[in-house]
């Protein structure tokens, strides 16, 4: 008979509105390590909030059953009690302090009087840096560590907890070849001590050579689990089953007639603010007027900062790159000489830096081009509202007036806010990232017949999508992008979701 | 996380709007549901009017008399001068600690040119001004493009330009000023139109604002029709005009029976005026909003945040150094510790008048009714002959409760999403 340490059994969640885990279930063996694919929004990290307690017993649907017996966690605390411990994806370590005082917190090794013996903790922290492979002084603050080696202090706070399930969310994401060729070594070496692991992964070879059973996971549902031992189990396999879905979201139609180029990038390379990596490597690409072109990548794949480095530099430090509009070089050193240059930039997260979500349509619309409204420094407020008005009925904002609060509106409503924001600069590139995130089917079909209507106005349209079908849907050529190289450029007509797919998580083989 | 945006609402706005739009563009003259949409706003005019008759009230009518509404104005109106600097600080998201010891340097310096070295009374003021601006461009800098925190930087200018004050003055007092530099703060415009122990002049002032204060509003009405936005039904625009009316020819009524129009008040009309529109209409007022609303989204719309920065404190030095010379001219010297606590008093105003802690939020008008409500406050239980220790418990929990009101509207606002 098979031991499994964690059953999860119909889970079903729902956010208001959406339902972002239906009936999903999931079975890990014991001494396993068991890895979970699916595409961004799949549901892959919801689960794994469900089951650490994130979201507390009650707010969801289904049962946990761990070390044979049903569990109601109702917070982290909770489950790490158990010997269930996450480690996120963003580290979840204070910078500041020490190795020893981050692998301790809120767990600190008391001495006599309720004080910290520190003695006791340095050594026990040194004990544990070894076990993980980690040759660094334990009174080392962690800020000064580089990514991979902070994982590894968060996996020896995990061996202090007594893990006996260990989460790892996207674990090598952030790391190099060296670092993650270690993380991957060290999770066999848990293996084999009995600690069993579910990683969340997009690399995909990494999953290949390392897990026993792997659970695909795509728009909230379970689609299969598939055991790793099996003969004709490989990457293209688990492609399959991530993105084996049909098309039932619907795309406008819409007729291509690209013209001359309108933004050309070249060599463009980037490095991370702050760490010494790569972020964009050697970019290249083009998009021409009339014509939409989409990003693909996973999570981390560089999109965003693709993209907020070129709109003004506002991510990262330029290393080297040219951008051309319209055939002219363009030096965009800031936001708003890149707004004068024609190009715009919707971000992916819009409540938190697209919309001053206190403030009414009106005051969002014109915020990137007050200029145009003012004379010698002075607003025309009546223009102002006219020219939200005609937002308003243009792109359909449902709103009560044009001083309605954003903060109040629907997200598809939001997006149709910035999306007007961003048509009143006037732009000649429209750099779109998640244009449809979060916001429901009705209003993507909105937010598309939108962007139709920009490229038959002679636009150039660039959008960022996590959602294949989406780039499928709307684009004219997909570019993919891994670990901030371009992997490959295909026509629409020759693209399918398994290829793009097989781009995105080409990773550096191709490089080294 | 994204997903609690989610298309929770995209029913209901489909629905409403049309409906509610008919109602908006009809004019709305339940008087209940406006002050429900404003609450926040007009929360604080309820609390000013209740407070001001409250004294009226218990002082048998004496807090309203002539002589004391001059007195108000002329007492309290370098806070106010401040509080028109703060709350553009405020509403940028930072703070300013340091108008204390600025309005105190300026002072000083004013105070060694004219007293010690006898200069004319318009060179003090300059210098005094230029000093502000200096100040301002001290700190904006630091602030704007060193990064460092507005309070870290302003608690440094509380002790740098207290420590500088004691340096100008050589840790003295200098006194007194020529009669023409007291006249900013205690002159008044009597007589010019007027017979015996009245100010018709005082009188026509008044009926200029109100005039312009209707005019303009009806020019703000007739356009907001135009373009279809939503106004108040017009009895109602009539009773807003004719209250205003009445309390302001109130006011220059009584002025007119005291001593005439204070030459502050002049002033202090003028900077109100002019830093309204500036918050309200100007690029950069907008832009003061934008950061102080979503730093993120600002920087990403191109709004150039480092210069913003630095010229919101350019102008609080400026407003300052007005606040300096005020003040120096009424108290007619320099001392070593003057304008002790000027910064509090400022701040409380700022969000007394609705500014709210996060940034983002917060108007001129606010802050001078917050700063008005603070000194009717503190006058009323002057002459109640409340004990000082009171009076501070008292102000203490007014700004308590206002800031709390904010936080309370906020999560009701919140939770209705």
């Amino acid at each position: 008979m098979d031991d499994y340490i964690l059953e999860m059994r119909s889970i079903t969640k729902t956010f208001p509105g959406v339902k972002a885990l239906s009936d999903v279930s999931l079975a890990v063996r014991r001494g396993d390590v068991h890895a979970i694919c699916g595409e961004n929004g799949a549901g892959k990290s919801t689960l794994m909030k469900v089951l650490s307690g994130v979201y507390p017993a009650g707010t969801y649907d289904g049962e946990i059953v761990y070390d044979g017996a049903v569990q109601k966690f109702g917070s982290i605390r909770d489950s790490e009690h158990v010997g269930i411990v996450i480690i996120h994806q963003e580290l979840a370590l204070v910078p500041y302090l020490s190795i020893a005082e981050n692998i301790f917190l809120g767990n600190e090794r008391k001495g006599r009087g309720g004080l910290i013996d520190w003695n006791k903790a340095n050594a026990d922290a040194a004990a544990l840096l070894h076990e993980v492979g980690l040759d660094e002084n334990p009174v080392t603050p962690v800020g000064t560590l580089g990514v991979g080696k902070q994982q590894l202090v968060e996996i020896a706070k995990a061996l202090s907890k007594d893990v006996k399930l260990l989460i790892l969310d996207e674990p090598t994401a952030a790391l190099n070849d060296n670092d993650s060729a270690h993380l991957l070594d060290l999770l066999r070496r848990l293996r084999d001590r009995g600690i069993t692991s579910i990683i969340i992964s997009h690399k995909l070879n990494e999953i290949v050579a390392i897990a026993q059973h792997t659970t695909i996971i795509r728009d909230g549902q379970t689609v299969e689990t598939l055991d790793m031992s099996a003969p004709d189990v490989d990457t293209d396999r688990i492609i399959r089953g991530m993105v084996g879905r049909d098309l039932e979201s619907y795309y406008p139609e819409r007729e291509s007639h690209p013209g001359e180029e309108v933004l050309r990038v070249e060599d463009w390379t980037v490095k991370h603010p702050t760490q010494d990596r790569f972020v964009v490597d050697h970019a290249a690409f083009n998009v021409r007027a009339g014509e939409v072109i989409g990003i693909a990548g996973l999570m981390g794949a560089g999109r965003t900062e693709l993209a907020m480095s070129i709109f003004g530099r506002s991510y990262g430090r330029y290393v080297e790159g040219r951008v051309f509009v319209h055939g002219r070089e363009v030096k965009a050193r800031s936001v708003s000489e890149a707004i004068d240059n024609g190009i715009a930039y919707a971000t992916e997260d819009r409540k938190k830096y697209g919309l001053n979500l206190i403030e009414d349509i009106r005051r969002n619309v014109s915020a990137a081009a007050l200029g145009k409204l003012a004379t010698r420094g002075w607003v025309n407020g009546n223009e102002e509202t006219k020219v939200a008005e005609d937002s308003r009925r243009d792109m359909n904002i449902k709103a009560p007036s044009v001083s309605s609060i954003v903060g109040k509106l629907s997200g598809g409503n939001q997006q149709k806010v910035v999306l007007s924001k961003w048509l009143f600069t006037d732009p000649d590139v429209l750099i779109l990232d998640e244009p449809t995130r979060g916001i429901d089917v009705g209003a993507k079909y909105e937010i598309y017949t939108i962007i139709n209507k920009l490229v038959a106005a002679g636009k150039a349209v660039i959008v960022i999508s996590s959602e294949l079908p989406e780039l499928l849907g709307i684009c004219d050529r997909i570019y993919t992008l891994s670990a901030g190289r371009i992997t490959g450029e295909q026509p629409v007509r020759e693209a399918t979701q398994e290829s793009l797919m097989k781009l995105m998580t080409k990773e550096r083989e191709l490089a080294s | 996380m994204t997903r609690t945006v989610g298309p929770e609402t995209n029913e209901t706005p489909a629905e409403v709007p049309d409906a509610q739009q008919k109602a908006l563009h009809a004019g709305t003259s339940d008087l209940r549901e406006l002050l429900a949409r404003n609450l926040r706003q007009s929360g604080i005019y309820v609390a000013f009017f209740v407070v001001v008759v409250l004294f009226a009230i218990l002082t048998g009518g004496t807090s309203l008399s002539p002589g004391n509404i001059t007195n108000i104005v002329l007492q309290y109106s370098y806070v106010l001068v401040l509080a028109i600097g703060m709350v553009i600080v405020i509403i940028a998201g930072h703070i300013d600690l340091s108008v204390g010891s600025v309005v105190a340097l300026t002072g000083a310096t004013s105070a060694v040119l004219v007293i010690r070295h006898g200069a004319p009374w318009w060179v003090g003021m300059l210098a005094a001004i230029a000093v502000g601006i200096a100040v301002g461009v001290w700190q904006g800098f630091w602030v704007a493009y060193v990064g460092i925190p507005a309070f870290i930087v302003t608690l440094a200018g509380m002790l740098i330009f207290r420590g500088l004050t004691l340096q100008v003055l050589d840790n003295i007092s200098l006194s007194p000023f020529t009669p023409e530099y007291q006249k900013v703060s205690s002159g008044f415009l009597n007589g010019l139109l007027g017979g015996n122990g009245y100010d018709a002049f005082t009188l026509l002032i008044g009926a200029l604002a109100v005039a312009g204060y209707a005019v303009s509003g009806f020019r703000t009405r007739v356009a907001r029709i135009r373009y279809k936005q939503p106004v108040e039904s017009f009895p109602l625009f009539i009773a807003r005009v004719v209250v205003v009316a009445a309390v302001v020819m109130y006011f220059a009524w009584q002025l007119a029976h005291a001593r005439g129009l204070p030459i502050v008040l002049i002033i202090l009309g003028v900077l109100i005026t002019v830093y309204g529109m500036i918050t309200k209409r100007s690029v950069f007022g907008r832009q003061v909003y934008a950061i102080g609303g979503n730093l993120a989204a600002a920087t990403l719309s191109g709004v150039k945040v480092k210069m913003v920065n630095f010229w919101i404190f350019v102008n609080m030095g400026f407003l300052a150094a007005v606040a300096g010379i005020i003040y120096s001219s009424r108290s007619n010297g320099a001392q070593p510790a003057a304008g002790q606590n000027f910064e509090l008093d400022a701040i409380a105003a700022a969000f007394i008048g609705g500014a709210a802690v996060t940034g983002g939020v917060g108007t001129v008008a606010g802050a001078m009714v917050g700063g008005l409500l603070v000194a009717v406050l503190s006058n009323g239980m002057q002459l109640q002959g409340v004990d000082q220790s009171i009076q501070s418990v008292i102000k203490g929990l007014i700004l308590l409760l206002a800031v709390a009101f904010d936080v309370y509207n906020k999560r009701r606002a919140g939770s209705s999403r």
